[in-house]
C-alpha cells in the first residue's frame, strides 16, 4: 500500500433494487487528499453510490477498497461474502458519513452527539472525548452551543454538529450526501464554509451535491453521473464549463435555467 | 341499601386489615408479572425485528397467539396444562402464585413486545444509520441510540399496561391465588355482605391504580413538552 495507491478504489459497482438497476457498473479511484464532487440528476445513483461506499447499502456486485483493504466483504474459499453490520463496524469508523437530514441523536446534547462514538467505539475516556469534541465543535463554529440539544439548533447548526461528530472519529475519508439539500437557502452558506475549510485542510472528501458552483470551487475533480453510470469526469474547469458529453451539457443547461 | 355506614362501623376493623394484607399479594403479583412482561417482551420485540425469517416467525407466532387469547385462558393453560403434560415431574414448586405471574407475564410480554417494537420502529431509520456509520455495532446502536429514545416513546403505553395489569391480577382468583379479589369473595359470602365488601374492594383497587394513572398523565405532559 504505497502512498501512490488510491485511498478509495471502487471497482465495477452494481446495485439493484429488485428490477431497478441503480448502479450499472461504476469504477472510481480517489487519491489521498483529493476532493471529488459527484453531480447528476435525481435518480442517477449518486447517493446510492455514496451509501455503498460504507455499506449502508450492500452492493449487488463489485468491490470497494480503502487503503488497499477490501471493505464490506471477505473472501471465503475464493468467493466474496458480505460482512455483517457487526463485522463492518471497525471498517466504518474510518469512513465519515454526513447525511442530508443530519440524523443527530435528539436525546444527546451537541457535545454528547460528538463524543458518544469516540467513547463507545474508540474507547476514549470521557475527558479525552470531551476535549476532542469541544475542539471539533469549536472548529465548526459552535463552541458556544456544546450543551444545546439538537431541537434547539437551526438546520445549519445541526448539520455542522453532524460534521463535527464525524470529525471527532478522525476518519480517513469523508462522505457528504447532499449535505445542504435539506437546509433553508440562508443556512446553506455556513455549512459550505465548514466544508470548504475541511477541503483546505487536505482531507479526502467525496461530495454528492447540487451546489454546482461550490463543487467547482472546492473539488479537484467533478464526476457527472446519469442512469447509474459515470458519464463524464475531470477537473471542474472542463466538466462544468466545457463538458464533452451531450448529457452533461443538457444537465448543466437545465440547472442554469432553473 | 343505605345501611353501609352501619355495616362498615361494625365490620371494617375485621375486613380492612385482611383485605389490605391480601392487597399486598395483588401488588406482588402485579410487580413480578410486570417484570417478566418487560424482560420477555423486550426479548420478543428484538426477535421480531431480527433479519432471520425463522426467528421473526417464531416471535410473531408467540405474540399473535398470546395476544389473541383471553387472559383467563392463558392462566388456566399455564397453571393446569404443564402438570398434566408431564405428570412424572415434581410440580410442588409450581404454586398458584407462580402460575399467575408466569401467565400474566407471558400475556403481557406479547402486548409489550408490540409496544416496544413500534417504539423502536417509530425512530427514523436514519438514527440507526447514523450510529452504525460512526462505527457502532448493531448492539451498541441499540443500547446507546435506539433504546434510550424508544424509552421516551413507549413509557406512557407501558405505564398504561401496568395499570391494566394491576386490575387483571383479580383474574388470578380464578386459579385459586389468595389475592385481594379471592379474599374479598370469601369474606363477602361468609359474612353475606357482598355489596359492602365489593364496594370496599373497589375503593382499594382504585386507591392502588389511581396514583399510577396520575403518574402516566404527568409523564405524558412532560414528554409532550420536551419533544
Amino acid at each position: 500500500m504505497g502512498q501512490m495507491d488510491p485511498l478509495l478504489r471502487i471497482v465495477d459497482l452494481h446495485k439493484r433494487f429488485g428490477e431497478l438497476e441503480v448502479l450499472a457498473g461504476v469504477s472510481l479511484d480517489v487519491k489521498r487528499g483529493e476532493k471529488v464532487s459527484i453531480i447528476g440528476p435525481s435518480g442517477s445513483g449518486k447517493t446510492t453510490l455514496l451509501r455503498c461506499i460504507n455499506y449502508l447499502e450492500k452492493p449487488t456486485g463489485g468491490h470497494i477498497y480503502i487503503d488497499g483493504t477490501l471493505i464490506g466483504e471477505k473472501q471465503v474459499g475464493g468467493k466474496f461474502v458480505h460482512l455483517s453490520d457487526r463485522e463492518l463496524a471497525k471498517e466504518r469508523r474510518e469512513i465519515g458519513f454526513v447525511f442530508q437530514r443530519f440524523n443527530l441523536f435528539p436525546h444527546l446534547t451537541a457535545l454528547g452527539n460528538v463524543t458518544i462514538a469516540p467513547i463507545k467505539v474508540l474507547g476514549l475516556s470521557r475527558e479525552e472525548a470531551e476535549a476532542r469534541g469541544r475542539q471539533m465543535l469549536e472548529k465548526v463554529g459552535l463552541g458556544h452551543k456544546v450543551n444545546e440539544y439538537p431541537e434547539r439548533l437551526s438546520g445549519g447548526q445541526q448539520q455542522r454538529v453532524a460534521i463535527a461528530r464525524v470529525l471527532a472519529m478522525q476518519p480517513k475519508l469523508m462522505l457528504f450526501d447532499e449535505a445542504t439539500s435539506a437546509l433553508d437557502p440562508e443556512l446553506i452558506g455556513e455549512v459550505l464554509r465548514v466544508m470548504r475549510q475541511l477541503a483546505d485542510e487536505g482531507r479526502t472528501m467525496v461530495i454528492v451535491t447540487h451546489e454546482i458552483q461550490f463543487s467547482g470551487e472546492v473539488s479537484d475533480r467533478v464526476v457527472f453521473m446519469d442512469h447509474g453510470k459515470i458519464v463524464e469526469q475531470g477537473p471542474p474547469k472542463s466538466v462544468l464549463f466545457n463538458p464533452q458529453q451531450p448529457r452533461t451539457r443538457e444537465f448543466l443547461k437545465h440547472l442554469q435555467e432553473r | 341499601m343505605l345501611q353501609l355506614p352501619e355495616i362498615y362501623a361494625e365490620n371494617l376493623h375485621r375486613w380492612l386489615p385482611e383485605l389490605l394484607y391480601y392487597s399486598l399479594t395483588t401488588l406482588k403479583i402485579a410487580a413480578v408479572s410486570f417484570f417478566i412482561a418487560v424482560v420477555v417482551g423486550l426479548l420478543f420485540a428484538l426477535l421480531r425485528l431480527s433479519h432471520n425469517r425463522l426467528i421473526r416467525g417464531f416471535a410473531v407466532g408467540f405474540i399473535e397467539v398470546a395476544r389473541g387469547l383471553p387472559i383467563v385462558v392463558v392462566l388456566y393453560i399455564v397453571y393446569f396444562v404443564p402438570p398434566q403434560l408431564f405428570p412424572g415431574l415434581n410440580w410442588s414448586w409450581f404454586t398458584d402464585f407462580t402460575g399467575a405471574v408466569v401467565g400474566l407475564g407471558l400475556h403481557g410480554a406479547a402486548i409489550l413486545a408490540e409496544v416496544f417494537r413500534s417504539g423502536i420502529e417509530a425512530l427514523h431509520k436514519g438514527q440507526r444509520e447514523a450510529a452504525i456509520s460512526l462505527g457502532m455495532t448493531p448492539a451498541q446502536s441499540m443500547a446507546y441510540i435506539i433504546l434510550p429514545q424508544a424509552t421516551r416513546i413507549i413509557l406512557p403505553p407501558v405505564a398504561n399496561y401496568a395499570i391494566g395489569l394491576l386490575k387483571d391480577t383479580s383474574l388470578c382468583s380464578l386459579i385459586g391465588v389468595n389475592e385481594l379479589m379471592n379474599d374479598a369473595k370469601s369474606i363477602a359470602f361468609a359474612d353475606y355482605q357482598p355489596m359492602a365488601v365489593f364496594v370496599l374492594v373497589a375503593v382499594i383497587y382504585f386507591a392502588m391504580s389511581f396514583p399510577l394513572s396520575m403518574a402516566v398523565r404527568y409523564m405524558e405532559g412532560r414528554l409532550a413538552v420536551s419533544r
